[in-house]
């Protein structure tokens, strides 16, 4: 019994690890490249660690190629986008949380819509609508399709932790001298905060990762974001593979920096949520 | 402070109806409490005078002024929650200075006002914490404070106590109380405990299906229950029951059971020969007495400490006893019992109390 | 004058305009944005699919009723990336469901430095997708990645070459991309599901003399069952859309062999900036996934009836 007990904890321990290995292993690999010097890159290629490391790529990278425009660029995308949405969505889930109204069901059907239909079937009709606005190669052009784009989920996330504040709170403001938008601003967003990160990390990401409607709407390299520029340097210099995954590895942190912040509460989001429903 | 008017309030939500018509009037420094089971529409009461729920029909006065379509910030009314409702991201003393922060009061004012409430529930040495860090007692006494800085015209309480242990709710009642003694500010109270209901109230208002049973003192609805819910509600051990026929034989009457037994009852004016009854007498007032009228069979003792609840079988009825009498551990398989007729209370086929 | 004689039957109508309108007011900004953003390009969408519609030629624009679908009827590079799909969103949500589950049921036990596997097991999610697509074509090429000396030394492959560029096996190459990068979105919605079944239930199951075989069928798969069928639904959908990985990684080489629907529609916008019919596909794939959708919730239906 006691062994039997204590052989399934190693197997539990184990695939946790073998888990661990497989989800690393590329980033891993990822970094590892890109810290090999180029005249090592392929008589040592398949050895877990180069004999010799070295920063050079990461200096080129950042000193001679068009790198800091592009995380210059989808930084300014990927962070107006998550505030603009983190915003919309904190007073649409509000207003799905708070309020019994007449529209409510439509406005949750259209939003479920948005999510299911193909968004490859906007890229064309964007495209159209955009141009004659001077919005395509544009940034602002992408953060107003990337946030439109995003808030139907992260009005849903929003929502859910709206639902788990009680709505006493609300009321003890409402008798204590507030509106009901003061009682929000002033009560209940403050205790939304967790929800709030969630959601701005949650859109940060997803701005920072698309592909798509970056390359179909961007061209030239002032406003590519990194996703465009990435592939475009991709097949320019296919052969520096260094550079390529130093960039890559430049490309991952503020994605991984602001998960590691913020996946606690997205599980509790996401817990949330499914418990409701 | 206030008096509080409600005219023939109703509310439904959708279709379905919860208060039928409710008519109140409450004095200025009066302490109403509202007593009800779950669901028999205190709470939403409660909550329309707060401004928190709309009303239906009918109409609510705050001073002689109609408020029914005035928002909750603007009725000047306090409300202690039975959650509490602290906002967890203040302390203590921006949870009472909240309110008048809201109404830009200058700050010594408010220091002051926070000060003086602090002291009252003995809050002083918290009035930095969060409200994570406190008992729940004191979480309590601090949603009180909250609602008496800023002296609004009335206190709505909604069933503050009921997430104390009972050590805690006991202590808290008295404090409401003596709070009241002291502040004489209009208070409405919403509990399904009538002991609160019977301690702190200078008049109850019991409620059933969204319906007010009645309206008195304490002790009215203690000793003269104006229908069978009312009679049923108040009291514990709750009272007994017997149905049976209203009989008159000449300065005479009894109650003849189903079983054939007959229990005298007093003579009443309003209710006719021949008709249905319910009988009720309150487990503290049936006496034991060897020489007792009615034999009962003993089924069960259950000693409180302070006293003994003794359930038996009269007539094939279940009948309370509560008595103070030691020696009634051991009672033996059958006890003598009387119904006191002074102590009969009778109900009509209605349910309403006859005299 | 008669508003004046009924200042009572003013004011509430005002407030009552005022208290309806409220949580229009919070959710407008987000439904206008989703309104013109989404649903009218969606619209303009379906209209392009009946027009004729070229970015570079300012002669077209007309409508030529059902002729994109008369061609696309004969597109036999269309109906290759019909099956590709099905093969590219079968494997794929399969895979992820597979070790999704797992990995799920592999935290949900408590351990010490649970919180910290977790972080570390979800961080895929987190890396961008055209990045999780660069990154496992690099893993794949035999010049600096190790898979394929891996796998020849282990003997599944005759020699250390690239999957991506062999017909037979390019598919597997973005499957094994989208399985590594969406096995934590499967484990982060199942774990919240089974966090939610109540512990008690368990110890009762056990008093009652229940194996953890039994325990795991009899109550934790029942208790999983609607979430399982919601995400894999909804996953289904998204994967057969989610054209990134192929688009980085072979871009619908080699021959086509990895063309999936989504990739096609891409590649006709982008590359032959021909908007129309590009849009023509989009509304078939759009018809077939409703059809599906309605598929699984009628079967769902019949089920729980039966049930």
């Amino acid at each position: 019994m006691r062994t039997s007990k204590l052989l399934l904890t190693v197997a539990h321990r184990l695939a946790i690890l073998a888990y661990i290995v497989v989800a690393l292993f590329p980033l891993f690999w990822l970094l590892k490249v890109s810290v090999t010097p180029n005249d090592l890159l392929y008589s040592e290629g398949v050895r877990m660690w180069p004999s010799r490391a070295t920063f050079e790529h990461y200096t080129f990278v950042i000193a001679h190629s068009a790198f800091p425009t592009f995380f210059k660029n989808s930084l300014i995308v990927a962070g107006s986008t998550a505030i603009a949405v983190t915003i919309l969505a904190s007073l649409a889930g509000y207003a799905l949380s708070r309020f019994n109204f007449r529209a409510k069901y439509w406005i949750v059907a259209l939003m479920l819509i948005t999510q299911m239909f193909p968004l490859v079937m906007l890229v064309a009709p964007i495209f159209k609508m955009l141009s004659p606005l001077g919005l395509t190669n544009s940034l602002t052009g992408l953060v107003i399709v990337y946030t439109a784009f995003n808030v139907p989920f992260a009005t849903f996330l929003m929502q859910s932790f709206f639902d788990g504040i009680p709505k006493d709170l609300e009321e003890a403001a409402m008798i204590d001298g507030a509106t009901q938008f003061i009682a929000f601003r002033q009560i209940i967003l403050p205790l939304t905060l967790p929800g709030i990160a969630a959601t701005l990390g949650f859109v940060f990401t997803a701005a920072w990762s698309e592909l798509l409607f970056a390359l179909m709407l961007i061209s030239g390299n002032d406003a590519a974001t990194f996703p465009v520029g990435l592939l475009t340097f991709v097949s320019k210099f296919s052969v520096d593979f260094g550079q390529m995954m130093a960039a890559g590895i430049l490309a991952l942190i503020p994605a991984c920096l602001f998960f590691l912040l913020i996946q606690r509460y997205l599980v509790q989001g996401l817990t949330a949520g499914a418990v409701k429903g | 402070m206030a008096s509080i008017d409600i005219q023939s309030i109703r509310k439904s939500f959708g279709t379905f109806p919860v208060l039928h018509g409710v008519d109140l009037t409450i004095r200025d420094g009066e302490f109403i409490v509202l007593v009800g089971p779950s669901g028999c529409g205190k709470s939403t009461l409660l909550r329309m005078i707060a401004g928190l729920e709309g009303v239906t029909s009918g109409d609510i006065r705050i001073d002689g002024k109609r408020v029914n379509d005035l928002a909750p910030k603007d009725r000047d009314i306090a409300m202690v929650f039975q959650s509490y409702a602290l906002y967890p991201h203040m302390s203590v003393a921006d949870n009472m200075s909240y309110s008048l922060r809201l109404r830009r009061t200058a700050k010594e004012k408010i220091a002051s006002a926070v000060g003086n409430a602090a002291s009252k529930l003995g809050l002083d040495p918290l009035l930095e914490r969060r409200p994570r860090a406190l008992s729940g007692g004191q979480r309590q006494r601090v949603a009180m404070g909250r609602a008496i800085v800023r002296q609004p015209k009335a206190f709505l309480f909604d069933e503050p106590l009921s997430n104390l242990d009972a050590r805690l709710r006991e202590q808290m009642r008295a404090e409401i109380k003596k709070l009241h003694a002291d502040l004489r500010a209009t208070s409405i109270y919403v509990t399904h405990d009538q002991i609160e209901a019977m301690t702190l109230a200078d008049r109850i208002v019991a409620m059933h299906a969204g319906v007010v049973q009645q309206v008195g003192t304490p002790l009215d609805l203690y000793d003269r229950p104006a229908n069978l819910f009312v009679a049923g509600f108040i009291g514990s051990p709750g009272m007994n029951f017997f149905e049976g026929l209203y009989v008159v034989s000449g300065e005479k009457a009894e109650l003849r059971l189903a079983n054939g037994t007959v229990l005298p009852v007093g003579k009443r004016a309003g209710i006719e020969s021949g008709s249905v009854a319910t009988l009720g007498i309150r487990p503290e007032h049936v006496t034991l007495n060897d020489q007792g009228a009615l034999e009962a069979d003993v089924d069960l003792i259950e000693p409180t400490g302070f006293g003994i609840i003794m359930h038996v079988t009269l007539h094939d009825g279940p009948l309370k006893i509560f008595t103070l009498d030691r020696s009634m551990l051991n009672p033996g398989p059958k006890v003598r019992v009387d119904l006191p007729l002074e102590r009969l209370h009778l109900f009509g086929s209605d349910g309403n109390r006859v005299d | 004058m008669t508003i004046a004689a009924h200042p009572h039957a003013a004011k509430p109508l005002r407030k009552r305009i005022a208290d309806a309108s409220e949580p229009y007011l919070y959710s407008a900004p987000a439904l206008i944005l989703i309104i013109t953003v989404m649903l009218v390009p969606l619209v303009l969408g379906i209209s392009y699919a009946f027009r004729d519609i070229q970015l570079l030629n300012p002669f077209s624009g007309g409508f030529i009723g059902l002729d994109h679908f008369r061609t696309l009827s004969e597109d036999q590079a269309f109906f290759r990336a019909l099956r590709n799909t099905l093969w590219w969103t079968g494997a794929s949500v399969f895979l992820q469901f597979f070790f999704g589950l797992i990995l799920a049921l592999l935290l949900d036990k408590p351990f010490a430095g649970r919180g910290l596997a977790q972080a570390l097991v979800f961080l895929p999610w987190a890396v961008p997708s055209f990045l999780a697509g660069l990154n496992w074509a690099w893993l794949f090429n035999p010049v600096i990645g190790p898979l394929p000396h891996w796998m020849y030394a282990l003997g599944i492959m005759d020699a250390p070459n690239n999957i991506l560029s062999d017909p037979h096996l390019a598919m597997w190459g973005p499957i094994v991309a989208n399985v590594w990068w969406g096995i934590p979105f499967f484990a982060i919605t199942l774990l919240a599901a089974l966090q939610a079944i109540p512990r008690d239930l368990y110890e009762a199951a056990s008093i009652d003399g229940a194996g953890p075989v039994q325990r795991f069928l009899s109550i934790t798969l029942p208790f999983l069952a609607p979430t399982i069928a919601i995400t894999i639904l909804l996953r289904t959908v998204w994967i057969s859309n989610f054209a990134d990985l192929i688009v980085v990684m072979t871009n619908g080489g080699p021959a086509d062999r990895t063309q999936i629907v989504a990739s096609y529609i891409f590649t006709q916008a982008f590359k032959r900036l021909d908007f129309g019919y590009a849009s023509a596909i989009a509304l078939v794939l759009l018809v077939l996934l409703l059809a599906y959708s309605m598929l699984i919730v009628v079967l769902r239906q019949t089920l729980l009836n039966k049930g």
